[in-house]
């Protein structure tokens, strides 16, 4: 930048007004996301309960969390969310993807009624698959009202099943855009390998298991990174449908968070907990945004 | 997402087309279950519902749920309906979106149109951004509203949204504009136009579809957000998700299904209508940044 | 006077020099080319010229005037873009009047320019219309009127022909060509096309590996090539480069070259000079058109050779047919009249021009023939 020196006002005016431009998200991001990230690590470190407090105590909030049997059901809660929810969303989204790709009449119609559960607000899906679901009012009621006496469906309310109850929403809400995702995918396969493919004779089902599917790669990684940080997060669908529980049968690690730090006042384990979503979830989008970025460069 | 709507090559015989239809449609139903539920015990009284008529249509139509919902349901300790609340919910949205969409486009067109030499890395910062689970900003950021004055304020909630929006209207904008020619910007500046200029007189006219994507994808985000509403919210300042839970949740009184339903509804639909009237156009813009390139 | 003066400039991003040491003065009214394959730093250059990109080293001026640092509307120039730029969300109009805006000219004065510019162009028909509206030889008149019109000193086209199919892209070339000696302006043109830098300039700079590797008229680059490099640049089919060795046949120098059958030929060398390097090795440099039939080769030649070599390929290109064959183990093309009697794999006598060969060193590649 050494003949900056002896620039017009104009040429200089061009080499800071675009910084200039850029620093107010900067200050914002450094400040609202990666120092306030510190500042909650180091809170995992401190004997923090309802208001924050610098007492260094180590990894006590660390070997206190992993003690918790609340925490072990949030953990084992999330392994069985995430790996379901996640697997679902996956196959369902691929299958109605390659069965919407075939000329389907009324495509127009049917994507956007696949769609558009992910406009709504997880406190909506919520409350319409409690209600759904509650063998008081829902499901259950309704079949036994039309004589089928013996019918039980009361998983909702089931400790040891609940938890499949949230999947099914999650999957009910997301499932169609994964759909979509992977349908983008497909619609920009190359039909001239498909026709050769055809001519040497393929099936359908090769066809897909060969060469198709493999060349949807970057949508299924798109689709597990997408899904596998939703699944992290998830939050608002277990507050409203279950509030956790019956029980601690449905708490995840969010709502352990949560609950610890706004209502039993650990501030300290609270923020240890939030750490360790951070890093499973850093885990998974460092290496792909580092991808994405270095692809695109 | 590219995706040159091209349609598969691949035929399929008769018996499993006809599968195929099977399979959609009922996925079709699976996937309109909940609204139909909604809707249906939205217009019943509640006798309806809670003798077992769930599933059926109302055969007492009634708009009282609505009403009730809207104007004097019980939500805490007010039956004030969720029309306060509603409002709220507008007034932390509607500043947010701007700001945030304003904000995004700018980045956009300096990361794309005046790269630097760390521009990848402060791009990578912001986007890595989007991704936190945003429990591990709660606390600080709980205490800065408060230095800040905005603590249970909906202008503190707006700017809670502001800031973990950028990441994706710059997301947006950045990968739009990346496809625009290079060529344009420096004709621009031989003929004299200015850093801003060259924002205003030659992207901005050709950013629609970019804008449109941008404002459905932070409308929607920020109407459905509970996280935030629910840790920073005062009283008075609740958005339409954490009135519509109080409402669904409350423990004391009769569970009055129908009410919630029709909360419910009321919550979903803005987003809903902004998807239906908009979601054309949100494909289309999401397609319009990899298609011209 | 020099009008342009490209000063000892250099370009570096980092630690990567693109530019190395550029000079370049062009007088006004000169028609300069920037000619070399892609990546041989031509548009940097001609981006540096602009403003566009900022100069590590060196200076450039224009009428005397130091431009470093000089932000590119401040320097009097106007740009033809490859993809020409237009701005798509203005009208032909708007497009061709945008910098006279941002220059602060007033409205009637701007109107008058434009209609100026549109009737030298004969685009007046267009100017209501989008870009998206136009055909691609529109669109480039537009982007040529849009430079036009600021009355620049100096007009800079970065390969403004290459995205018109071929028939278009000649007809513009005349067009420009045209243009050029109607209006006497200072032009200085970036392409990777030889025949564009040929028709076009009057000088041309060859550029390759970020250095200048010559810079001088048409039929200066062409006739006398200061490298290897630029010999088979410039000029298509190229240049055929043969390994030879001189020879000193009774006080003349000649050069040997061996035939298909590895038997050898000598062929008189014009540059007396070269009885100093007899027994050297050389590349020796003959254009296609300096091969050919006996009764094609140029009369007012005053040394023609003979050579029986074996035709290896026949293609026949309408007005020419080229021939194809081994010489020095090397594929050399010869370019006979078309309507020349030739089969391939026989033996033919072709006339060599020896007057128009050069000689390079096979070391250094540098012309060493005067």
């Amino acid at each position: 930048m050494a003949s900056i020196a002896g620039a017009d006002m104009k040429t200089r005016l061009q080499t800071w007004l675009p910084k200039l431009v850029l620093s107010p998200s900067l200050a914002l991001m450094l400040v609202f996301v990666y120092a306030f990230i510190a500042f909650s690590v180091y809170l995992s470190f401190t004997d923090s309960r309802l208001l924050p407090s610098y007492g260094w105590i180590g990894l006590e909030n660390y070997t206190k969390l992993w003690r918790l049997s609340h925490w072990e059901t949030s953990l084992k809660n999330m392994g069985i969310f995430a790996l379901l929810y996640i697997s679902i969303c996956t196959a369902l989204g691929l299958t109605l993807a390659i069965f919407l790709d075939q000329k389907i009449r009324g495509e127009g119609l049917l994507r956007p009624i696949y769609l558009y559960p992910m406009a709504l607000s997880f406190i909506v899906t919520g409350t319409a698959w409690k209600w759904f679901l509650d063998p008081g009012i829902g499901l259950e009621n309704v079949i036994q009202g039309w004589g089928w006496e013996g019918f039980e469906f009361r998983w909702i309310k089931d400790r040891s099943l609940a938890i499949y109850t949230i999947v099914l929403a999650a999957v009910w809400q997301t499932s169609g855009f994964v759909m979509a995702m992977f349908l983008a995918g497909l619609r920009g396969i190359d039909n001239e390998i498909l026709k050769a493919a055809q001519m040497d004779g393929a099936s359908n089902w090769s066809l897909y298991r060969r060469i198709v599917i493999p060349q949807l790669r970057p949508a299924f990684l798109s689709a597990f990174v997408i899904l596998s940080h939703l699944a992290i997060k998830t939050f608002d669908l277990v507050i409203a449908m279950t509030g956790g529980g019956p029980g601690r049968a449905t708490e995840l690690p969010a709502t352990f968070m949560y609950s610890y730090t706004f209502s039993r006042n650990q501030m300290g384990i609270g923020s240890a907990s939030a750490t360790i979503m951070l890093i499973t979830i850093a885990s998974i989008m460092v290496p792909y945004l580092y991808s994405e970025l270095r692809e695109n460069h | 997402m590219a995706a040159p709507m091209q349609e598969t090559a691949i035929r399929t015989g008769k018996v499993a087309r006809t599968f195929i239809y099977l399979v959609l449609l009922l996925f079709a139903a699976f996937y309109m279950l909940p609204l139909y539920v909604m809707f249906v015990n939205s217009v019943k009284p509640l006798a309806e519902i809670t003798g077992g008529g769930m599933m059926s249509l109302p055969s007492v139509f009634t708009l009282e749920p609505w009403v009730k919902a809207w104007s004097s349901a019980q939500i805490g300790v007010e039956p004030s309906g969720l029309s306060p609340y509603f409002w709220n919910s507008i007034k932390m949205v509607v500043p947010a979106v701007f700001v945030s969409t304003i904000l995004g486009a700018l980045n956009g067109y300096v990361l794309t149109q005046w790269r630097f030499r760390y521009d990848t890395i402060f791009f990578g910062l912001l986007l890595f951004a989007c991704f936190i689970p945003f429990q591990i900003v709660l606390i600080p950021m709980a205490k800065m509203l408060g230095v800040m004055g905005l603590a249970g304020t909906t202008w503190g909630l707006s700017f809670v949204h502001i800031v973990y929006g950028i990441g994706f209207t710059t997301l947006y904008f950045r990968n739009f504009y990346a496809v625009f020619p290079s060529e344009l910007v420096s004709a621009a500046q031989i003929d004299g136009a200015g850093f801003f200029q060259i924002f205003r007189r030659i992207l901005l006219p050709s950013s629609g579809p970019i804008a449109v994507v941008s404002i459905i994808w932070q409308f929607t985000n920020i109407w459905n957000d509970f996280l935030f509403g629910a840790s920073f919210a005062g009283a008075d300042s609740q958005p339409m998700t954490v009135a519509l839970n109080n409402l669904v949740q409350a423990s004391h009184g009769v569970k009055e299904y129908n009410v919630h339903f029709a909360g419910a509804i009321l919550a979903a639909m803005p987003t809903l209508l902004v998807y239906i009237v908009g979601g054309r156009y949100f494909v289309r813009g999401l397609m319009a940044g990899s298609v011209k390139g | 006077m020099v009008f342009l003066d490209v000063d000892k400039v250099t370009k570096s991003y980092g630690p990567l020099d693109v530019l190395h040491d550029i000079n370049i003065a062009i007088e006004e009214g000169e028609f300069l080319v920037l000619v070399g394959p892609s990546g041989c730093g031509k548009s940097t250059l001609l981006n540096m010229i602009a403003g566009l990109e900022e100069i590590s080293g060196g200076e450039i001026k224009i009428k005397g005037k130091v431009m470093n640092g000089v932000h590119p509307s401040n320097r009097n120039i106007a740009m033809v873009f490859q993809s020409y730029a237009l701005y798509p969300n203005m009208t032909v109009g708007e497009n061709i009047t945008f910098g006279l805006e941002m220059h602060g000219v007033e409205k009637s004065e701007r109107k008058k320019a434009m209609l100026d510019v549109a009737t030298l162009l004969q685009i007046g028909k267009l100017l209501d219309r989008k870009p998206g509206q136009l055909s691609g030889g529109q669109r480039q008149r537009v982007a040529m009127g849009r430079a036009l019109v600021r009355n620049p000193d100096v007009f800079l086209f970065d390969e403004p022909l290459s995205n018109l199919d071929a028939k278009l892209r000649v007809d513009m070339r005349i067009e420009i060509k045209k243009l050029h000696q109607k209006l006497g302006t200072t032009i200085v043109y970036v392409t990777h096309d030889q025949i564009e830098a040929m028709t076009l300039s009057t000088r041309i700079a060859v550029m390759n590996g970020g250095h200048l590797q010559q810079l001088g008229k048409p039929k200066e680059i062409y006739d006398k090539p200061n490298n290897v490099f630029v010999a088979t640049f410039m000029g298509s089919p190229s240049m055929n480069v043969i390994p030879a060795v001189v020879r000193n046949l009774a006080g003349v120098p000649h050069v040997e070259i061996r035939r298909h059958d590895d038997s050898t030929s000598l062929l008189k060398f014009n540059d007396m000079k070269f009885l100093e390097r007899e027994n050297q090795k050389i590349l020796l440099g003959i254009r296609p058109e300096a091969i050919t039939d006996p009764d094609g080769a140029d009369r007012k030649s005053d040394n023609i050779c003979y050579l029986e070599n074996r035709i290896e390929v026949i293609e026949p290109a309408g007005a020419d047919t080229f021939v194809s064959m081994q010489l020095g183990g090397k594929d050399v093309t010869a370019r006979m009249r078309s309507d020349t009697e030739i089969i391939t794999g026989a033996d033919f006598n072709f006339a060599v021009n020896m007057q128009k060969a050069v000689a390079f060193d096979p070391e250094s590649q540098v012309r060493i023939s005067s």
